[in-house]
């Protein structure tokens, strides 16, 4: 087990380094092919005169050979002091992805700013999608081919099919700008003021809730129907346990390993994948972050976020992987 | 690609071609072999959810095709500007379209778009041709590398299976929304040619998604190659070119078929999220492009949102129930 806990830890890190280069790759060899100085990417696309290209080049070490400068940037993740947009030196502690000319600040800071308002619609949303999900695809698989089950899964495909930046809009007219049941967005932390914070993060959980549930209604359907077909079902049946006890702790016992596997993988992913949900409902989280650093062309901030996502995926993937080694200690083999 | 979605690719279930019993219809008076295909056709053909996602999808795809013609026929086109002049269906003082229903009339049969007046039916419709157009060019790249690296890795097995099965591993565990954001902002700012955008589009849709049919095609071809059809090729001493695809290619045709139709939908909403975060084509109408501008007017001309809201629900709906049904009619162990 330690073996392939270990094994798996250095995959991880393995990842996190090819998406670190990759990333990284980006932004230094795309400037090659344009013949542009990778200053600009930086400080945005102001005319300089070749000398200041050439003394910001020096200055933030674009004149260094590639490779060294990507192991000072990993390097500088651990602290480094940095210069700041008025030239004045300032430490930049871990984790370190440089300054943001454009926003005037380190982008660890707008990082850890962003970080809150993401997991708050991941979390609330992932409770509701996972408890909707199953119990749709449940309710299914236990009436297949009766009205309960066509109702489920034919909502549940139409669920799939519908994007966020449709439905999103769609529950701030109702709620918002037609019933006025809600205020408009304005996030506030949960430790502020915990009535403003539900009221912001309460559409874009249902928002996203109804996309993910109908997939785990579909996957929990499945899952629960082939369960219910194993010869041990039956024999549970057989033995007089009764239909609840046997449904609940023997065929969604089962059932339901696969999907939480998913559920994990699927919650690392959101972390900084939620740019959609987040612009249409104007909340600052991590996608927003980097949807306006696109339009700005601020890309340190890109190249931070990416990798803090990154992470968040890896470590996802890490725990779901050790979790289920010890779920099913025939994967560890 | 997922856009903000599960990052599980639906299983694709493996339709396996081979020793497919037929007996599981209605049993013919004279026995005779039936092929795959027409199993699944029979099966298909009455599958009427299925049937009509098709038909719909043919719809979206003529109108696609024939974009110009209806333009032409219609008589307007996407850029013209309808917001000056007595007969402007543009209120002068709001901006807003005048009349119900965001300013339906017989010269704008959807409406008008508000401010610029343009015409949304038109606009829809080259929407259509942009999400089909890139979502399918996207499937394509997507199969091309997914099927070859998929037959090379699960044929040759080894140090090639190795580093193709890791690569793939870690394609999976990319933060593949924002790596495309990063790429489309630095592509485009290296060239701001608005053709090179289509080329990044298919690019980070299709080759962000070729692990999931490339993961498929190699667990098939593990099997596959150990049958005595492929022992039988050999014997006759045919290559291992001829063997991939003369020999085990055409029996990966149900889960290619099953995953062209799924993924179709998928890229659509791809294309279209990045569209509403102003990632798509430059200088054509996309439906996402559409709803991040009608979020603009969600108050004033809410009629404007749900037309390319309903556009991409009904698209990705076809596909997806003629891909559902595609696959329970390919599915040897399916009954019905």
């Amino acid at each position: 087990m330690i073996r392939f806990i270990l094994g798996r830890f250095a995959g991880m890190i393995l990842v996190l380094f090819i998406v670190s280069v990759v990333t990284f790759g980006i932004f230094q060899i795309g400037p090659i092919f344009a013949n542009a100085s990778p200053v600009f990417y930086y400080i945005g696309k102001a005319p300089a005169t070749p000398q200041l290209v050439a003394a910001l080049e020096h200055r933030y070490g674009f004149d260094q050979p590639i490779p060294v400068q990507y192991f000072n940037f990993i390097g500088g993740i651990f602290g480094k002091s940095i210069t700041d947009g008025v030239s004045q030196t300032v430490q930049c502690p871990f984790p370190c992805f440089g300054y943001s000319f454009r926003q005037n600040e380190l982008v660890s800071v707008l990082i850890g700013r962003a970080i809150p308002v993401s997991v708050s619609i991941i979390v609330g949303a992932a409770v509701l999608w996972l408890v909707g999900g199953v119990a749709v695809g449940t309710a299914s698989a236990l009436r297949p081919g009766t009205f309960i089950d066509r109702a489920g899964m034919t909502g549940a495909l139409a669920a799939v099919s519908l994007p966020i930046f449709f439905t999103g809009p769609v529950l701030l007219l109702i709620f918002v700008y037609g019933l006025g049941w809600l205020p408009t967005i304005q996030y506030a932390s949960l430790l502020d003021d915990p009535l403003r914070w539900l009221q912001s993060v309460i559409l874009p959980w249902i928002a996203l809730a109804f996309l993910f549930a109908a997939l785990y209604a579909r996957l929990t359907r499945s899952n629960m129907l082939e369960t219910m077909g194993e010869d041990y079902i039956r024999t549970a049946r057989a033995k007089g346990l009764d239909r609840r006890t046997v449904i609940v702790k023997h065929g969604l016992r089962a059932a339901l390993t696969p999907i939480v596997t998913i559920f994990g993988i699927d919650v690392g992913t959101l972390i900084g994948t939620t740019v959609i949900t987040e612009s249409v409902f104007n909340l600052r989280g991590l996608g927003y972050l980097s949807i306006q650093a696109v339009t700005q062309q601020d890309l340190p901030i890109i190249l931070g976020v990416t990798i803090v996502a990154a992470l968040g995926l890896v470590i996802a993937n890490f725990v779901v992987d050790v979790l289920y080694a010890f779920i099913d200690p025939r994967v560890a083999v | 690609m997922s856009i903000g979605g599960p990052t599980e690719f639906e299983a694709v279930t493996a339709a396996d071609g081979m020793n497919t019993d037929p007996s599981g219809d209605d049993a013919p008076a004279d026995i005779q072999g039936r092929s795959l295909a027409s199993i699944a056709w029979r099966r298909l053909r009455r599958d009427k959810v299925a049937l009509a996602g098709g038909v719909v999808i043919v719809l979206f795809v003529l109108v696609a095709v024939f974009a110009d013609l209806i333009a032409a026929v219609y008589g307007q086109n996407p850029d013209r500007q309808n917001n000056l002049g007595p007969t402007s269906p543009i209120n002068d003082v709001t901006g807003l379209p005048n009349g119900a229903f965001g300013g339906i009339s017989p010269e704008h049969i959807l409406g008008v778009i508000p401010l610029s007046g343009q015409d949304l039916f038109i606009n829809l419709v080259y929407g259509a041709r942009t999400s089909l157009s890139v979502a399918i060019t996207a499937t394509a790249l997507s199969l091309v590398l997914g099927v070859s690296l998929g037959l090379i890795a699960g044929y040759f097995r080894g140090w090639a299976d190795t580093v193709i099965s890791r690569t793939m591993d870690v394609l999976l565990s990319f933060p593949t929304l924002l790596f495309s954001i990063a790429l489309i902002a630095v592509v485009s700012y290296i060239n701001s040619d608005p053709a090179i955008r289509f080329y990044i589009l298919v690019f980070v849709l299709g080759f962000f998604a070729f692990p999931y049919i490339g993961r498929i095609v190699r667990g098939q071809v593990l099997s596959l190659r150990e049958k005595e059809f492929v022992e039988a090729a050999r014997s006759l001493g045919a290559g291992n070119i001829r063997i991939m695809f003369r020999e085990i290619a055409p029996n990966l045709f149900g889960p290619i078929l099953v995953y062209t139709t799924l993924s179709i939908p998928n890229n659509m909403l791809g294309e279209a999220g990045l569209s509403f975060l102003g990632l798509g084509l430059v200088g054509t109408p996309s439906w996402g492009q559409l709803l991040s501008d009608a979020n603009q007017y969600l108050q004033v001309d809410p009629f404007y949102l749900f037309l390319p809201g309903l556009a991409i629900f009904i698209a990705v709906l076809a596909f997806n129930l003629f891909g559902d049904g595609l696959r329970d009619a390919l599915d040897p162990k399916s009954t019905r």
